[in-house]
């Protein structure tokens, strides 16, 4: 469990930070996820990596909590908790929104199942107006083109639910993660008393400004704040 | 002149398990408990009630007790749903009346854990526990004439560290109070009190190995980080030790993977 949360943890970092280039020109987005998906074999190394890492995260979770309920065939008349934290033992349930979230979120901006309409290559392609770099590197040069990921993103959070339903999962997910970041520590034996405290600190600060810098896109779009961007060079569009 | 006693006089309503056998079913039957002290202990009022149930010519209800004055283990039970009631680090023979209210209803059940089955009454077989320390085997020492004192110098920090995981008196508390009735707690404290002392080395790797795998053959729970076990810790013994413990498990198990295995190697702790 710890294992798969620590790659799920730095890919969950990774992609909020790509999100992030949606209040960037349109180019940042648009190049970024050019760049994606130009990455051939490496992406699908990447895809197959993490769906393991979610399969076997699952997979542990269940066999433990399975395990778990027959370590206690019969339960106490009086449920008392001592100390155990809300997000400890909301795990389970916080797991499975984030679950249902993510496979909402594979078919709406990966597989375009959902908001059909709105899904990136039936819309109109984005021609780059300058070059994406990654470490300096032009990856995507101006005038390609590309799909339009970003108007794909703001139209799909201008319906009220869907922007909604991202907030809950993204404020459940980091609920789910201020009990596992902080758990993973003590698992692979990292933990003490001595920075226990300090641990704790970063985590909570850490979940805080997870939650906050993601719901800021889903929020400025509700609130108009971000819009789709109008087309550069109108003619070059098909 | 000698001071007024503090004691109050309360009346409470016991709500026990109470179960004839290990296969026998079981179910909650409240007790009037009446002109009780404040100053008694919770055992001592058991006692009260059982002497009017024997009176009465009715069973006794079975607990789990012995030197009373928190250092054995023996004494169990789970008070308003937590093990040993509701002080901190104090087991349930420290418990007084006085943490209870007059009208009171007072819930008492048995340590809950398939590990640990029930007997009777409150009363649970905890010898699960014993397996795991026969598992941790033995550690090599010298025998013969006894050492001289010191002669194994040992740092301040760690012989403190080592006395603070064998405060444990193996009660079953961490158990009973994990929401996944598990052992970690117990383990880790008997895996790290030998395991910070230079005694303890040469067994090291086998020991917690040996008393991680026995744990859960013996259906133990698993940890979930939640740290109910610490919290209900008669001896206040620290969850650190499970993130010690986890530490030295996972340095073992790479160990192993490596360590060659001599061609006569037979019996032996490892």
């Amino acid at each position: 469990m710890a294992i798969t949360g620590v790659i799920l943890i730095g890919f969950v970092i990774g992609h909020l930070v790509g999100n992030l280039q949606v209040f960037q020109d349109p180019d940042h987005l648009n190049g970024y996820a050019a760049f994606l998906h130009h990455l051939g074999p490496l992406l699908w190394v990447a895809r197959i990596g993490l769906l393991l890492a979610v399969v076997i995260h699952i997979w542990a979770a269940t066999v433990l909590t399975l395990e778990n309920h027959a370590a206690r065939e019969v339960k106490y008349g009086v449920k008392h908790t001592i100390q155990a934290t809300l997000s400890s033992r909301l795990m389970r349930w916080t797991g499975v929104v984030v679950l249902a979230f993510l496979l909402y979120h594979l078919a709406h901006f990966t597989l375009g199942f959902v908001q059909v309409a709105t899904f990136k290559e039936n819309l109109q392609l984005y021609t780059m107006s300058g070059d994406y770099r990654v470490a300096g590197f032009p990856v995507v040069k101006a005038g390609a083109e590309v799909l339009d990921v970003r108007t794909m993103v703001i139209l799909g959070f201008q319906q009220p639910v869907v922007a909604l339903f991202y907030l809950v999962a993204v404020g459940l997910l980091s609920l789910h993660l201020l009990h596992g970041f902080d758990s993973l520590f003590q698992t692979l034996g990292w933990r003490s008393e001595k920075w226990a405290r300090a641990l704790r600190a970063i985590v909570i600060v850490f979940c805080a400004a997870y939650f906050f810098l993601n719901a800021t896109i889903p929020a400025s779009v509700l609130l108009g704040r971000l819009k789709v961007a109008e087309p550069v060079h109108p003619a070059a569009q098909r | 002149m000698v001071a007024e006693t503090t004691a109050k006089t309360l009346n409470v309503t016991l709500r026990v398990w109470r179960q004839a056998g290990p296969d026998a079913p079981g179910t909650f039957v409240d007790y009037a408990a009446r002109n009780l002290s404040s100053n008694m202990s919770f055992l001592e009022m058991l006692d009260v009630v059982n002497d009017e149930l024997t009176m009465k010519g009715e069973e006794p209800i079975a607990f789990a007790h012995d030197c009373r004055e928190g250092i054995c283990g023996t004494c169990s039970c789970t008070i308003n749903g937590k093990p040993h009631g509701p002080g901190h680090g104090i087991a349930t023979c420290q418990t007084y009346m006085r943490s209870f209210q007059d009208g009171d209803t007072i819930v008492v059940e048995p340590f809950r854990a398939r590990a640990f089955p029930l007997v009777k009454d409150l009363v649970v077989d905890r010898s699960a526990f014993d397996r795991i320390i026969q598992a941790g085997g033995f550690i090599t020492a010298r025998t013969g004439s006894a050492p001289d004192a010191n002669a194994i110098p040992v740092p301040k920090t760690d012989a403190d560290l080592a006395m603070d995981a064998a405060a444990c008196i193996g009660c079953g508390a961490c158990v009973a109070a994990c929401k996944n009735a598990s052992a970690m707690l117990f383990v880790s404290a008997k895996v790290s009190q030998l395991g910070l002392l230079p005694q303890g080395q040469p067994e090291r790797d086998h020991r917690v190995l040996a008393m991680v795998g026995t744990m859960d053959a013996l259906g133990f729970g698993n940890c979930t980080n939640q740290y109910e076990c610490s919290a209900a810790c008669p001896k206040t013994i620290s969850h650190d030790f499970i993130a010690r413990m986890n530490r030295d498990y996972l340095k073992a198990s790479v160990r192993a993977a490596f360590k060659p295995v001599a061609a006569g190697a037979s019996g032996g702790a490892g």
